[in-house]
């Protein structure tokens, strides 16, 4: 049975291989790449389902014991994170069918997808560090594809200075694992946290935590490793924008999540209250300003994104079960409305020809629905009763002024004000006002368009009233992950 | 010797630094090449250079040499040649569409 968790990755790396070779035959390739990202879909149900009930499945690859070889594992966190991102995937695969220009379609683009998947799923999966850096690897070369997918002045441009720093950051990665390397001397993932437990070495595991948490914050786009990502997710179309800000910068949050609660628990008095928590306040702050600041409606939603994932830096900062459970139902809640509200970015694009929010006005007359469901997106995003927004930030704040961290709690306040700001911007500009696109364009039919952002819309509206349920769902989670014997004993069967 | 190592990976990662500071885009893929040639060789210096037989083979040596940061060289080699393989065609690219292989140049159009 354990052999299964290894077929999310397997999965779509065989049919993205496959699709190289059918690269000419576009039709084709969305039909396949379409029931991929279903099967894999349904597969993550199961799999969340399956381990939901029957505990952690380990997978050791090629029998090899597990402080030995790579170990695939598949807990309560991985499967909800598995999830979330094939949702993810599909909704932006299907949106993609009708936005992506033909010449694109035919440059390896469901390929380039379907190998993306392949190294996100890796790396909620994997249990050794160094597989994560594979995976990580294999993640950004296929991004690297997207992101100048086209080949446009200015994605080149902007992309470049995106390949550097992470080609930086992952450097950075491999002198993480050499010294984790030269004091535990093993890159299991349990073992380690087994061993950082028995040798009480606090200085020199600090190094190793903040050079670990440097990586992931660039990935994750934190205070001050952001600068990189409203410009370079400007660039590509919205499926592909959408697909980003749904998935990579969650990838470097749960990278953080899951060391810093495995393996950098010896000190949380200096690692999470002190750098985790002083950083998410900064990078919430600017990144809610810059969204504030911008006229264009992805330049404001990539800002949003970088306030946003700070939310999630913060749970975990504060280290109580319930603002960590709150962290991982912040995590469901912006892997599924952040998306959302960039294939909106898409749809509108498609209809007025432009993203600068000052050039369009009036969508209400002529798209109500399309309207209303941002409208919706929109108040979730900004955190109003009783969608999905409120029950994720809730369980943060609260759990911020129960462990008396009184400035971050304000902070993130604040910035949910300001959020609700950025939001009302760009309804009054883009929605409200006088027509500015003409006859011609309010002409054009969307409904296909809204089509594949009408489960995402539907989730945040379940999530939002079925909060209970997935609150303590989340709940069961943050427990889990706050407990490391119970991973490390399954994972090295003690 | 993990001394003079220690000091020669320094030298590369400043040579690296000083590199990626330059405002000529070749130097900058330069630049990543000798960092992953630094980083390869912290990798394989933090485990300890050892002088022992290969592992699995016999049974019958003193010492043996830890296998797994040889290992973990050799992928992070191969990922670093295909990550340089894209970022040389990137630049080229770069390099064709916008006439200029200048960083400095590159900054300042209308859409920045």
């Amino acid at each position: 049975m354990s052999n299964i968790v290894i077929l999310p990755i397997i999965i779509p790396f065989i049919i993205g291989a496959i699709l190289i070779l059918l690269y000419k035959r576009h039709t084709v390739q969305r039909v396949i790449s379409g029931i991929t990202m279903l099967i894999l879909l349904a597969f993550s149900v199961f799999l969340a389902i399956y381990v939901y009930q029957h505990g952690t499945v380990v997978l050791e690859v090629g029998g090899w014991e597990a402080p030995f070889g790579i170990v695939i594992v598949a807990d309560m966190l991985s499967t909800l994170m598995l999830l979330l991102s094939t949702l993810v995937g599909t909704a932006c695969m299907f949106f993609a069918f009708q936005t992506i220009a033909m010449d694109r379609e035919k440059q390896f683009f469901y390929p380039l997808f379907l190998f993306l998947m392949v190294g996100v799923n890796g790396s909620f999966l994997t249990g050794d560090l160094f597989n994560l850096f594979v995976f990580f690897e294999v993640m950004l070369i296929s991004s690297y594809g997207l992101i100048v997918h086209g080949g446009t002045g200015y994605q080149l441009r902007e992309s470049f200075k995106y390949v550097i720093i992470n080609v930086f950051a992952s450097a950075l990665f491999v002198v993480a694992i050499a010294w984790i390397y030269s004091i535990v001397g093993t890159m299991n993932m349990a073992h380690i946290a087994q061993r950082v437990a028995e040798l009480d070495q606090a200085g020199a595991l600090n190094i190793i935590a903040i050079m670990l948490f440097i990586v992931f914050a660039s990935k994750g786009a934190l205070f001050p490793l952001h600068f990189w990502l409203p410009k370079s997710y400007y660039g590509p179309p919205a499926a592909i924008a959408a697909l980003f800000g749904g998935l990579l910068t969650k990838v470097g949050i749960y990278a953080i999540i899951r060391t810093f609660t495995l393996i950098f628990n010896h000190n949380p008095e200096f690692t999470h209250k002190g750098v985790l928590i002083t950083i998410a306040g900064v990078t919430m702050f600017i990144g809610a300003l810059g969204a504030i600041s911008q006229f264009d409606f992805k330049r404001v939603l990539s800002y949003l994104i970088i306030s946003q994932v700070s939310y999630m830096v913060m749970g975990l900062g504060i280290f109580t079960p319930l603002a960590v459970a709150g962290a991982i139902y912040y995590i469901a809640h912006h892997m599924i409305v952040e998306p959302a509200l960039f294939l909106f970015a898409g749809v509108t694009k498609k209809i007025t020809g432009t993203t600068d929010l000052k050039k369009m006005g009036g969508l209400i007359g002529t798209h109500p629905w399309l309207t209303w469901m941002f409208f919706i997106a929109a108040i979730s995003m900004a955190g109003i009763p009783p969608l999905s927004g409120f029950f994720s930030k809730f369980p943060i704040i609260l759990g911020g002024f129960e462990a008396q961290h009184y400035v971050i709690s304000g902070v993130a306040l604040l910035v949910g004000l300001l959020t609700l700001i950025t939001m009302m911007k760009i309804f009054s500009h883009v929605f409200w006002g006088k027509q500015k696109h003409t006859e011609e364009q309010a002409k054009i039919s969307v409904g296909k368009l809204l089509l594949p952002i009408l489960p995402l819309i539907a989730l945040t509206i379940i999530l939002g009233f079925a909060a209970e349920p997935m609150f303590n769902y989340s709940m069961e989670v943050a427990q889990e992950i706050m407990n490391p014997t119970n991973y490390i004993e399954s994972v090295l069967k003690e | 010797m993990e001394l003079l190592m220690s000091i020669v990976i320094g030298i590369i990662f400043s040579v690296t630094i000083y590199l990626f500071m330059s405002k000529n885009l070749l130097r900058v893929v330069a630049a990543t090449l000798l960092l992953s040639h630094g980083v390869h060789l912290l990798l394989l210096t933090m485990s300890g250079l050892q002088r022992g037989a290969a592992p699995i083979l016999s049974f019958d040596a003193d010492a043996y040499t830890d296998p797994l940061p040889q290992a973990l060289v050799l992928t992070a080699i191969v990922i670093s040649f295909g990550v340089t393989a894209i970022l040389l065609v990137m630049s080229y690219r770069t390099y064709k569409v916008h006439k200029t292989d200048d960083l400095e140049e590159l900054r300042g159009s209308a859409d920045e």
